[in-house]
């Protein structure tokens, strides 16, 4: 979905500055993308608000096992924290017109991100219950697997760009750094909602 | 802030966007195609939700279940209230007129993502259809437009599941429209133009649109959690598995209290132009409405748990939901008392466009009252989910929405299609909508103060008269659609040439040709900085003739 | 002024609303009477304003000139921004103040059904809960308890006084009465509408709903929400009963267990 709007806003012919590049900047796309940002905020604020809502006032039911580990949590929370570091250095290269640097930084970016997208899957593998166990259970899935997958389509998101931007005069590059730019601010994002989401589900 | 859009000799039309009639069929990009689109397909929708409502109102001639099956009869309540919410009133109010007018009233040649927009429209009849096709493929949902669960996971899978699709995908729609128009007001205004010199309803749907941002969200996660417990069998809103019911509603209802401010503040908006060009006066008061439109937005945020009075709500929560509920009512206030004022003095012309915006402001009123009555607790736990709340939503989605849908398009048409519907036939639209309405929503006040609950196929014997009273009602508004659609299919083709500017408005859409170029204007867009600069000045005015009201002096 | 008096006039004297048969009813009444009196002022009034001004200020032929160029009064706003405020104002407290004398600011949870409340199961409390004042009126007599399951379609009135399961709901008159109640499978609300009271009855949070009913006779029970295919006959009806008859009564189902069931 969120890929829609570089492809559309690139058509879009009424942007009469589309290929212009220079200090101002005529496209909107950041702007929509960042409105689509708070859209998807609204929709983890809302599975946020019923976990906490069902942890208030629905007790566990008796027998049932709700119990997370800490480590594999913390070591996901760092791994996406410098994947957000390693992105901002890619997107700086690029600006440098430095695109092999600015490729291997994508590709640690996207290693971190399949690095956190298995981790998590080892999580869910040793976890004592399932989806339809408990009502905690289904709501821990249910967040943690919509956050997964926008992960995915993050990791999806750099590798296209990393393929994009392979020579200085392809598609993404430093006249054209909205793709990177978009996919950066997508992945702080991602990364934002794991942080919230590592305080709410994991340390309260 | 540099879109100028300079002069472009050739209109760079899109490679590959069909010209003529099949345009309308087509992905095209141009806003008022779009906008059109989303006016017909809604207005296709509204006949089949129409039609629903005159099965469901026959069914209630008689207190007995007869005309149809009793779970026929929930599939058909059910989709009446999805189709003429989610596919007639949000798409024509905000998409239609939205797309139509928003690029004009910021001086734009079309909207900040034309494609994401052209994207939005198609969603809708896909998503439209298979809602009505679930009804006779599978059998539709059956536990109403809110899908409390756990009726609507014990009720058949199949047409629930096609009804959450169906709401996503038209929930995706707004809130591509919304990041859209938000874009379009903020970025694209041609330059010059500044935001409190913008005609009130880009005000209004600057408004609606970060409704729709903020909330739709939050339904399309609710609703994934209820097609999990439908298909998954998790026990979010299970009862019988720890989940809770009332969690829903919280979230059901933080999107879709919104959804009534979605539906009628762009109502407000329209309002707002059609009323001043008519008038040939200023819209009074325009800092307090937009104040009161922003006042709108932030207390329709908060104000959702009055849906929820009689469902075990903490009394603190009651308590601050009344209060911010019946709040709303100040901001509303104003912008009747603001409208009511644009009207005084003016010289009013009666055409189908004031009557239905009059029409709108008598009827909204009711309900808006009956509003806050219901907002109070301990009169709400008598009438809550009786046909009371039926007569005041109709009031406030029909009489309030509805008839400014209508009003707008007597007052658009000659704009959009360039020849002028017939007055007569619109004052007999106007006559037989208002009446018919009135008559058909007006006794539901009474049979629900009276014990007759909502959603329900039999009643008691003494509601009978009333209901039947009430069928007939419905049967005028029927009727009333005639009219209507003769006038506007005709007018097409016989209508009188309706020049560029037939009301002799100031807003920019009139200050082009009937109907616009493709690119909105040959040549610079123009800036308007005084949308409602109308009316002769108090000072010109004979003292002698005039009374001592007229000469309520203002600032400027 | 005219519009005042008319306004007050027709909310006190024209009664839209069946008769009231319970302690809080008239309490409902009252409130019932003042907003409809506010209402039908506003009303009326923006009503007339509109129909004048289409009279008066309409266009004649011929007339092409403007209207007035005012664009605004700011103490006209403030005026008609602070005075429906304050109506607002004054509805919501007098509302909350009619809420507290039926009884709704009970705070939830107060489990002072002890002998039947399970420790880990939270009771809600619906209007007119028991430490309320019109029950304090009738200080010293306990509320008679009555036990109600909801499900698809029909109410149960399991009476624990006696141990017996009725399908339709008897209540002494000018007792209070706490109902317990319960649903089995999806939600229903429970309404009488001369009562004036409508509670919803959610399954897995037992709800406590208590009334005191002052006029004999008999009323129907209504389901007011969206419960299957069935909801509009899900109906029962409660008979106020002099105490007598329904000393009578009780007896005679006690002998007879499960008799209506």
């Amino acid at each position: 979905m969120t890929s829609l709007t570089p492809q559309n806003a690139q058509l879009d012919h009424i942007d009469d500055h589309g290929a212009e590049h220079g200090a101002e900047h005529p496209d909107h796309r950041m702007f929509g993308l960042a409105a689509f940002l708070v859209a998807d905020a609204m929709t983890f604020a809302g599975f946020f608000a019923a976990y906490l809502t069902f942890k208030a006032v629905n007790p566990l039911m008796p027998g049932a096992i709700y119990e997370l580990e800490l480590p594999l949590p913390t070591l996901n929370t760092i791994l996406l924290l410098v994947s957000s570091a390693t992105f901002h250095r890619a997107g700086v290269n690029l600006r440098r017109q430095n695109n092999e640097r600015c490729r291997l930084w994508l590709m640690l970016t996207a290693g971190l991100g399949l690095a956190f997208l298995a981790s998590q899957m080892v999580e869910y593998f040793t976890l004592p219950f399932g989806l339809t166990d408990n009502l905690y259970a289904s709501t821990f899935y249910a967040l943690t697997g919509f956050h997964g997958l926008h992960v995915t389509l993050g990791t999806l998101m750099i590798l296209i760009v990393w393929w994009q931007c392979r020579t200085p005069s392809g598609r993404v590059s430093a006249s054209n750094h909205f793709p990177l730019e978009a996919a950066e601010l997508y992945w702080h994002f991602v990364d934002g909602i794991w942080v919230i989401l590592f305080v709410i589900l994991y340390l309260i | 802030m540099t879109i100028t859009a300079p002069q472009k000799t050739a209109p760079a039309s899109p490679s590959l966007q069909p010209t003529g009639w099949l345009r309308y069929l087509s992905f095209s990009v141009d806003h008022k195609v779009i906008g059109l689109q989303y006016l017909v397909c809604g207005f296709a929708f509204y006949l089949i939700g129409g039609a629903m409502a005159g099965a469901i109102r026959t069914e209630l001639l008689s207190p007995v279940s007869d005309f149809m099956a009793r779970d026929v009869y929930n599939q058909i309540l059910t989709l009446h209230g999805t189709v003429m919410i989610f596919l007639w009133i949000v798409p024509v109010v905000n998409g239609a007129f939205g797309n139509y007018l928003i690029p004009f009233y910021v001086g734009a040649r079309d909207m900040a993502y034309p494609r994401l927009n052209a994207v939005a429209f198609w969603l809708i009849p896909p998503a439209g259809l298979m809602l009505i096709s679930s009804y006779f493929i599978t059998g539709a949902a059956q536990s109403g437009w809110t899908a409390y669960p756990p009726l609507s996971i014990t009720t058949p899978a199949t047409g629930q599941i096609i009804w959450i699709l169906s709401v996503l995908l038209l929930g995706g729609s707004s809130i591509f429209g919304g990041i859209n128009f938000i874009a379009t007001i903020l970025k694209l205004r041609r330059p010059g133009l500044k935001l409190m010199q913008l005609p009130m309803y880009c005000w209004a749907m600057l408004g609606t649109s970060i409704l729709v941002v903020l909330s739709t969200p939050v339904l399309a996660g609710t609703l994934i959690m209820l097609s999990f417990d439908i298909v998954a069998h998790t026990g979010f809103f299970n009862p019988g598995m720890g989940g809770n019911v009332v969690v829903y509603q919280h979230l059901f209802w933080f999107y879709s209290h919104p959804a009534v401010y979605i539906m009628v503040l762009p109502a407000f908006g329209l309002v707002s132009e059609i009323l001043p060009v008519h008038c040939r006066k200023p819209l009074f008061g325009y800092t307090t409405m937009v104040y009161s439109i922003m006042a709108i937005v932030v207390l329709g945020l908060v104000v959702w748990a009055h849906h929820m009075f009689t469902s075990g709500t903490p009394p603190w929560m009651r308590l601050f939901f009344t209060i911010a509920t019946a709040f709303i009512a100040v901001p509303t206030g104003i912008k009747f008392f603001n409208w009511l004022a644009t009207l005084w003095g003016g010289r009013i012309s009666l055409n189908s466009a004031v009557l239905f915006s009059c029409g709108f402001i008598v009827n909204f009123v009711l309900g808006g009252i009956t509003g806050v009555a219901l907002a109070q607790v301990p009169f709400d736990v008598h009438v809550h989910d009786t046909y009371f709340v039926v007569a005041h939503f109709h009031y406030i989605v029909y009489g309030g929405s509805v008839f400014v849908i209508f009003a707008s398009i007597y007052h658009w048409y000659p704009k959009i299609i360039g020849r002028m519907l017939d007055e007569h036939l619109g004052r007999l639209h106007f006559l037989l909508t208002f009446v018919g309405f009135n008559l058909c929503f007006a006794p539901q006040h009474w049979l629900g103060l009276n014990g007759m609950p909502r959603r329900v196929a039999e009643y008691d014997p003494q509601f009978e008269l009333v209901n039947q009273i009430s069928s007939a009602g419905a049967l005028l508004m029927a009727i009333s659609t005639l009219p209507f659609l003769w006038n506007v299919i005709a007018s097409a083709f016989f209508g009188a040439i309706a020049g560029d500017n037939p009301w002799r408005a100031l807003t920019p859409e009139w200050l082009t040709s009937s109907p616009p170029p493709v690119e909105n204007w040959k040549g610079d867009p123009p800036l308007v900085t005084h949308p409602y600069g109308y009316g002769t000045p108090a000072d010109e005015i004979d003292l002698n003739s005039a009374s001592g009201s007229d000469l309520w002096r203002s600032g400027q | 002024m005219l519009l005042v008096l008319g306004g007050l006039w027709i909310g006190q004297n024209i009664n839209l609303l069946p008769v009231d048969a319970s302690a809080n009813a008239p309490i409902y009444d009252e409130l019932f009477r003042v907003l409809f009196s506010i209402g039908t002022i506003l009303f009326v009034g923006i009503v007339g304003l509109i129909l004048f001004s289409l009279v008066r200020f309409r266009r004649r032929p011929g007339q092409l000139g403007d209207g007035l160029a005012l664009e605004g009064n700011l103490p006209l706003e403030v005026f008609w921004t602070a005075v429906p405020a304050i109506v607002v104002l004054f509805v919501g407290l007098y509302s909350y103040d009619i809420y507290e004398r039926m009884g709704g600011m009970v705070p939830l949870g107060h489990g002072n059904h002890g002998s039947e409340t399970v420790a880990d199961q939270r009771v809600w409390g619906g209007i007119g809960s028991t430490q309320d004042s019109q029950t304090a009126t009738t200080a010293g007599i306990p509320p008679f308890p009555i036990e109600v399951t909801a499900m698809q379609f029909a109410f149960l009135f399991h009476y624990p006084d006696g141990d017996f399961i009725s399908g339709e709901m008897h209540v002494p008159v000018d007792r209070p009465v706490s109902l317990r109640m319960e649903a089995k499978d999806v939600i229903h609300a429970f309404w009488i509408p001369e009562f004036r009271l409508k509670q919803d009855v959610i399954p897995g949070q037992p709800t406590v709903l208590d009334f005191t009913p002052t006029r004999t006779g008999s009323y129907s029970i209504v389901c007011a929400e969206l419960c299957g295919p069935y909801h509009g006959g899900m109906r029962s009806s409660v008979v106020v009963d002099s105490a007598d008859d329904f000393d009578t009564w009780l007896q005679s189902n006690r002998k007879l267990p499960a008799a209506e069931a």
